[in-house]
């Protein structure tokens, strides 16, 4: 009956050493967290990367090793491991595995085993990005869309190796990030706990769910697009790559399409955008309900915008193509799209600042992190209201106010919110607080410095100034203004990035040395919060599973003493206990 | 509002589907990795749906040389009729297999289970020698780019394939170990599922390579490309 005991073993995974427990761990609470650590760990990378970059733009020549070869191989990096390794890998590996099971009231994902899995083949990802650093050649610099012909080119920096390694890396990240998936979405549907309806999960988890979706169907398109880009560099076919001359030197492609590649990649690439957004958006929505004591204002319009979000990203992605010569009625099409979605948008932003308005709003750090997020998000939205408009987008493509766009909507927005969310869970996660007076200088040097870089953006992108040049003094058409402005958003830049070092003091030193928490310390009602130990164990609920009776935001209930009811407290129990809760 | 009115929530009733106990139930496992595979087939559906999509538009480019032109290699494409052949046989007999477990017939179930993996074998066998024959007539994959696409689609295919047989392996070697039918029955039922999927992407795929270049022409008119 050996394969009965092994059956049981394989479903219990219970760990019995500090090798399963710490690094084979099936348990979804350590992959959560070293999927955090490896991405925190890329992100440092990343924001070491831009702060290269910024001292060349702010101040050319300022760092000698800095030649245009290395410039774009560090913004190539930068963007990468921004966009993919950090916030995709955070957002849905980090927060999405700790979150789900927690929050519907499950021992852990469904597929415990692939979930080992994914975790694994993620820091392979990395471990592959990572030795382009060291090989002939270095990573490869073509810019974060990887554009053929240019990528795979002689002359553009990396072509040798660095480039297929970055693909290679790409294709095992989205392997890593489907057996993930796979468990994130199985789990939302079977696993969830007894009266745990779909309308009465958090928001955190209807954004973790629906991103996981379009993470499913939209990653093939960036597989499909690396796949044949390998393929074109390794072998030789010309699945992208047209007939060109190279160094003087007639090449032996023939008849690709680059275009081609374009339409795949931003197939991807624009849900890419909200894979990151609706996580950042259920997440948001759950820190202001607790912090501001009141229900998330119009529940079921905010799950239903995060699927029309979801939905409709998927024909949205050529406004990022405006310029490459498509049909005008394409421009058209997108365009109209594009504003289309601006409206489940919009009824978020409006429900964030209606759940807020009357609210009583503690001012703690991860509220102020929330509203931070409010306030960037809509400026970052609404210049693509702009950019997503062809005839206005045509003039501005290129320059810094794009960069400057989508820094503040997919950079700096669910940055915040990752703040926001540590700040918030941590003290689910450590048992420990995190340090306040700390935690409140590290927002307003994060938030007000995030603003003296990126609002100045805007206007030297109206002004003309161009994104990715090396060195912008070399122009007579750049004013001198735009370079004092440069040197100045280079230090703010240099400031935020320095002010990190207070979130990972924070982050360790209450890791070990914070104030305890116990299990509730914002008195939040949804079902992580209940948890029978904090930090939960192993199969997170002891004996019994919690039975859920109401949804996640009963705050502030008339005739209740407390002002929060938690999801797995009866009405028999409420009634039975009105005065003590 | 009272509790009870906040409490008032629509939609669709909780699956549950975990007891009270640590140990889920086999049927609940079985529903999870059903819903798992449906979910990777979807995934697997979106893969090979992006990679038409570019086999079509690319297809429209001036050099592109159609393998099922007359007197080409895939204008009677008898060989991969055979392999499609075998790939038939491996899904019936998995769906043999299934109902047979369904029964608690033990050796027929394993009889055709082993049969399936051996069929999915000679398809794979089979692919791999319409490649040795393509490359023995100078069809190499980048020669031109509708060889490039006709090597990478029956490979993914064909490696899609493969990760089937290694949980086929895995099955036949529960099977070897004692396991008892009811209990393998689920295993085989995701067998099945995959492979039938499996067989049913093949159709496609083989269809979309053999037609003619008016074919290509038309679905990319009709799709606006």
């Amino acid at each position: 009956m050996a394969y009965v005991h092994d059956a049981e073993k394989e479903a219990l995974h219970q760990p019995h050493s500090f090798w399963s427990k710490y690094v084979w761990s099936q348990d979804h609470k350590v992959i959560a967290i070293q999927y955090s650590l490896i991405a925190i760990f890329a992100g440092i990378i990343a924001l070491v990367l831009s702060a290269m970059m910024r001292m060349q733009i702010g101040f050319p020549g300022s760092l000698e090793f800095m030649d245009a070869n290395t410039y774009y191989q560090a913004m190539t990096m930068h963007g990468m491991i921004m966009v993919i390794y950090l916030l995709t890998a955070l957002f849905l590996g980090g927060f999405g595995n700790y979150m789900i099971p927690l929050m519907v009231g499950a021992r852990d994902m469904v597929f415990p085993f692939v979930n080992m899995l994914s975790v694994w083949f993620y820091f392979l990802s990395v471990i592959i990005l990572l030795a382009s650093f060291f090989v002939p050649g270095g990573p490869t610099g073509a810019g974060w869309t990887l554009y053929p012909p240019q990528a795979i080119t002689a002359g553009t920096p990396g072509m040798e190796w660095g480039i297929i390694l970055m693909l290679v890396s790409l294709l095992v990240f989205i392997i890593a990030a489907t057996m993930g998936g796979l468990n994130y979405v199985t789990t939302v549907i079977q696993a969830r706990t007894y009266g745990m309806t779909l309308l009465r999960m958090p928001l955190t988890v209807w954004g973790i769910f629906m991103a996981t979706i379009l993470a499913l169907l939209a990653f093939p398109a960036l597989f499909v697009s690396g796949v044949m880009m390998l393929l074109d560099r390794t072998i030789g076919t010309s699945f992208f790559m047209p007939e060109m001359i190279s160094m003087g030197q007639q090449t032996d492609y023939d008849g690709g399409s680059p275009i081609l590649f374009q339409h795949l990649f931003w197939f991807f690439g624009h849900p890419e955008v909200y894979i990151v957004a609706l996580p950042a958006f259920g997440m948001i929505s759950d820190i202001l309900s607790v912090h501001s004591r009141k229900k998330v204002f119009g529940y079921k319009m905010m799950v239903w915008a995060i699927v029309a979000i979801g939905v409709l990203s998927f024909i949205v992605w050529a406004h990022h193509m405006y310029v490459s010569g498509m049909n005008p009625y394409f421009g058209f099409f997108f365009a109209t799209t594009t504003l289309i979605i601006a409206v489940p948008t919009a009824i978020k932003v409006y429900n964030w600042v209606l759940t807020l308005w009357k609210g009583d709003i503690h001012m703690t750090v991860p509220l102020l992190f929330a509203v931070a997020f409010i306030f960037t998000f809509l400026a970052g939205g609404l210049t693509g209201l702009f950019l997503g408009n062809v005839i206005v987008d045509i003039p501005l493509s290129d320059t810094y106010f794009v960069v400057a766009h989508f820094h503040m909507v997919m950079g700096v927005a669910p940055v915040l919110v990752v703040f926001g969310s540590i700040y918030h869970w941590f003290p689910k996660i450590t048992g420990r607080m995190m340090n306040d007076k700390i935690g409140m200088w590290h927002f307003w040097i994060t938030f007000l410095g995030t603003y003296a870089i990126y609002f100045p953006m805007h206007y030297l992108g109206i002004l003309g100034m161009p994104r990715r040049y090396y060195d912008s003094t070399a122009y007579e058409f750049i004013p001198q203004s735009a370079h004092d402005l440069n040197a100045f958003i280079t230090i703010a830049a240099l400031i935020v990035g320095a002010a990190q070092v207070l979130f990972i003091y924070n982050m360790i030193h209450s890791a070990f040395k914070g104030k305890e928490s116990g299990p509730n310390p914002w008195n939040a009602a949804s079902l992580e919060w209940q948890t029978p130990q904090t930090p939960p164990v192993h199969g997170n609920w002891g004996e019994k599973l919690p039975v859920v009776h109401r949804w996640p935001y009963d705050y502030s209930v008339p005739g209740v003493k407390e002002d929060f009811v938690p999801q797995n407290v009866s009405e028999q129990e409420l009634e039975a206990n009105k005065v003590k809760l | 509002m009272t509790a009870a009115q906040l409490m008032k929530t629509s939609g669709f009733e909780s699956v549950g589907g975990g007891a009270n106990e640590w140990q889920e139930t086999p049927e609940v496992i079985a529903l999870r990795a059903k819903t798992g595979l449906r979910i990777l087939m979807a995934v697997i559906t979106s893969l090979f749906f992006l990679f038409i999509v570019s086999f079509l538009i690319r297809s429209q480019i001036a050099d592109w040389e159609h393998l099922s032109a007359p007197w080409k290699p895939l204008a009677n494409p008898w060989p991969l009729w055979i392999n499609t052949g075998a790939l038939v046989l491996a899904s019936i007999f998995l769906q043999w297999s299934r109902i047979s477990s369904r029964k608690q017939e033990a050796r027929r179930t394993v009889e055709t289970l082993v049969l399936a993996g051996f069929f999915s074998l000679v398809f794979i066998g089979g692919q791999l020698a319409v490649w040795q024959q393509l490359m023995s007539l100078g069809y190499f994959v980048s020669t031109n780019p509708a060889n490039s696409f006709f090597y990478l689609l029956t490979g993914l295919h064909g490696l899609h394939l493969a990760g089937g047989l290694m949980a086929w392996c895995k099955t036949v070697v529960k099977a070897w170990r004692g396991m008892p039918i009811k209990q393998l029955s689920s295993s085989i039922e995701l067998c099945a599922m995959y492979w039938h999927y499996l067989l049913g992407l093949w159709f496609v795929l083989l269809g979309l390579l053999t037609s003619s270049p008016e074919t290509y022409a038309a679905l990319v008119r009709l799709c606006g490309l």
